[in-house]
């Protein structure tokens, strides 16, 4: 009660227990602070700093970092500044690629969603557990299951010419294909599980009396079902998006190193590049995008909410 | 009870006592690259214990150890990174005391550039980067660079190219002509930004493991390491290694002790242990590179020998440079072409 009208009077014991509940965070918050923002702090303030000899960084202020993500001199004729298309390309390919990759997850998790959602009850953990096998094994292995899998040699191409669908292999690896593919794969759980609980709340009775009013299927479904399940497909989205933006062992592996992603450029820069301030500003960069992608995801979730009490 | 604990703290401090008495040493070092027979072989002699942790990039390693509180006594960089490491005081000189054998490095070896006389380092393992090519396909010379930049129709969607900017921009730089890696004529540059964007729809990847796609035939040449190279071809008798006559990177891993070792004495006696001929020709063996220390041959396995990829031909020998650090200017304008390559 006192804290909600503060009263400058002091009387005392109120307050100060209050002040005391709020230590109680102090572990929460200092791990908060520490192991969250502080390395997000170093890198905001490595972005603004210079290269240092053979990796690291001199503790000189610089604003070329951020200069290089966007642009370059031509390092032909240094007085002509212009877009960086080499990094600018990598962004347009990383964020095409996600977006994708965030498509073929809703439409391959939908339905695997719905099927596991109209299951009878005691069956559906079954379903879901079965979701989740893939997280046992490490990502790097079932990557290079993947890549086992449509290599030139591998099991795809070998059944595919044994059955006389093609007479020569099929080169699947090293493609934007073989990203994708590897990328949805690795995702669509991500997709599935809130897709599924926001199903498993869905009430079937709006089904039904959509079907009384003599809706077809796909009207029940356009009008009825998905906008019902869209929280769990923006939350699918998110949860699918983000980690897609940042990607590395995925195209490093399956893409065969012939074109990057953002991460891969960022592991460049602090690598072989030896540019960490630069590396530094790309990262700010994907946390920006993977920023703006989570403020469209909450306004879209209150709109909603506003919505509905409106 | 207090029985219990004046007992269990006696061991403790007996246990402590035969643990410094036998002493520990920890290697920071590439992975899949310290011969297990050779530890194993030091511990019987010496009664150290050996702790190997992997590092995968000369970058990696320097920033860790640059943090300090690694608790690493012996690492080893490339050639290109000693200066690096020396002048930041991060090494220790070795002490004259106990590496007592730098005699037993080949000449070659001794005074180089990065480390003149050896006051820090002593060689690892050496080697090239150079042309792994299927020669069941390719029948051509195998010592030419435009297997890779300008390949023949036959190779032409089958060539892998190891993702190391600075080997890769080397044998570029020499094949359209240039003899420094760090040059700054613009000129060489751009021929070779246009030779490697010309080349690069020839290649189907850019990758490191690839050993069992030249194995297997889905690659069929590529720039490679010369002691990859060498493991393919005992598999596959076709794959064979070529030096591009323009000109190809010579590498050398070094082995040094830190200069915070907390086992400094142990990490010296190591050190010395490798100047053995015998205990280089293991690290040979297992890694599959040259290793620097005279004599060793006659320890080595038959088959490395007189192994092609290791024995580089007469005429050739010359055509082989050690990479250079370049300076960060000349290091963007490289970043900058390998970026737009992958792009």
């Amino acid at each position: 009660m006192a804290a909600q009208t503060p009263d400058p009077a002091p009387e005392g014991e109120p307050q100060e227990r209050h002040g005391w509940k709020w230590a109680l965070n102090a572990p929460a918050l200092a791990v908060l602070i520490l192991a969250a923002s502080g390395p997000l702090i170093i890198v905001a303030v490595y972005s603004f700093l210079s290269p240092g000899n053979m990796g690291g960084v001199a503790w000189d202020f610089s604003l070329d970092g951020w200069f290089k993500v966007f642009w370059t001199r031509d390092i032909f004729d240094p007085e002509n500044v212009s877009w960086n298309w080499g990094n600018l390309t990598v962004f347009w390919r990383t964020v095409w690629l996600s977006i994708q990759t965030t498509v073929i997850c809703a439409v391959l998790g939908f339905p695997t969603a719905w099927f596991i959602a109209t299951r009878p009850p005691h069956r559906r953990a079954l379903w879901l557990f079965l979701i989740t096998i893939p997280f046992w094994t490490n990502l790097l292995i079932r990557t290079f299951a993947i890549q086992e899998l449509i290599r030139g040699t591998g099991l795809l191409n070998t059944v595919m010419m044994g059955l006389g669908i093609v007479n020569e292999p099929v080169q699947m690896l090293y493609s934007d294909f073989a990203i994708l593919l590897g990328m949805a794969y690795v995702f669509l759980p991500l997709m599935v599980l809130p897709l599924y609980a926001a199903m498993d709340k869905l009430d079937f009775r709006l089904v039904e009396a959509g079907y009384d009013l003599y809706a077809s299927r796909f009207r029940v479904l356009w009008h009825v079902i998905l906008p019902l399940v869209k929280p769990g497909f923006v939350a699918g989205s998110i949860l699918v998006f983000i980690p897609s933006i940042g990607a590395y062992v995925t195209p490093r592996v399956l893409g065969g190193g012939r074109t990057m992603m953002l991460g891969n450029l960022i592991g460049l820069q602090f690598g072989q590049g030896r540019n960490w301030p630069l590396g530094a500003a790309l990262s700010m960069l994907l946390l920006i995008i993977v920023m703006i992608a989570l403020i469209a995801y909450l306004r879209t979730v209150n709109r909603d909410d506003g919505g509905r009490r409106g | 009870m207090n029985k219990t604990l004046v007992s269990a703290l006696a061991l403790i401090v007996a246990s402590a006592s035969t643990a410094s008495a036998d002493g520990v040493l920890n290697i920071y070092n590439w992975g899949n690259y310290t011969s297990p027979e050779l530890i194993e072989k030091f511990t019987a002699d010496t009664g150290i214990e050996v702790t190997i942790t992997d590092f995968d990039s000369n970058e990696t390693a320097l920033a860790r150890v640059r943090q300090g509180g690694h608790g690493f006594d012996i690492v080893v960089p490339t050639h290109s990174y000693v200066q690096a490491w020396i002048s930041e005081g991060l090494l220790a000189p070795l002490d004259p005391e106990i590496v007592t054998d730098r005699g037993n490095i080949a000449p070659q070896w001794v005074d180089v550039d990065f480390d003149p006389g050896r006051e820090y380092t002593v060689p690892w393992q050496w080697g090239t980067t150079g042309i792994a090519v299927n020669t069941s396909v390719y029948t051509g010379d195998i010592n030419s660079a435009d297997i890779i930049f300008n390949p023949p129709e036959e190779l032409v969607g089958r060539i892998n190219v190891i993702p190391e900017m600075s080997d890769v921009l080397a044998i570029a730089v020499y094949a359209v002509g240039g003899d420094d890696v760090c040059t700054t004529n613009m000129d060489t540059w751009r021929a070779v930004r246009d030779m490697l964007e010309a080349a690069k729809p020839s290649w189907l990847s850019l990758d490191y493991g690839t050993i069992d796609n030249y194995t297997a035939g889905d690659i069929l040449a590529g720039v490679y390491w010369n002691g990859a190279t060498m493991r393919a071809r005992l598999q596959n008798a076709d794959v064979a290694y070529g030096y591009p006559a323009t000109g190809y990177p010579v590498w050398m891993d070094n082995a040094a002790v830190l200069a915070d070792a907390q086992n400094s004495e142990n990490a010296m006696i190591f050190i010395n242990y490798i100047l053995q001929p015998e205990n280089a020709a293991m690290l040979s063996n297992f890694a599959r590179y040259g290793n620097g220390v005279a004599g060793s041959e006659e320890f080595m396995d038959a088959d490395m020998r007189d192994a092609p990829e290791i024995v580089i031909p007469e005429a050739l020998v010359s055509a082989g440079h050690f990479n250079v650090p370049c300076s960060q200017e000349i290091q963007d304008v490289r970043t900058q072409i390998w970026t737009e390559l992958l792009q």
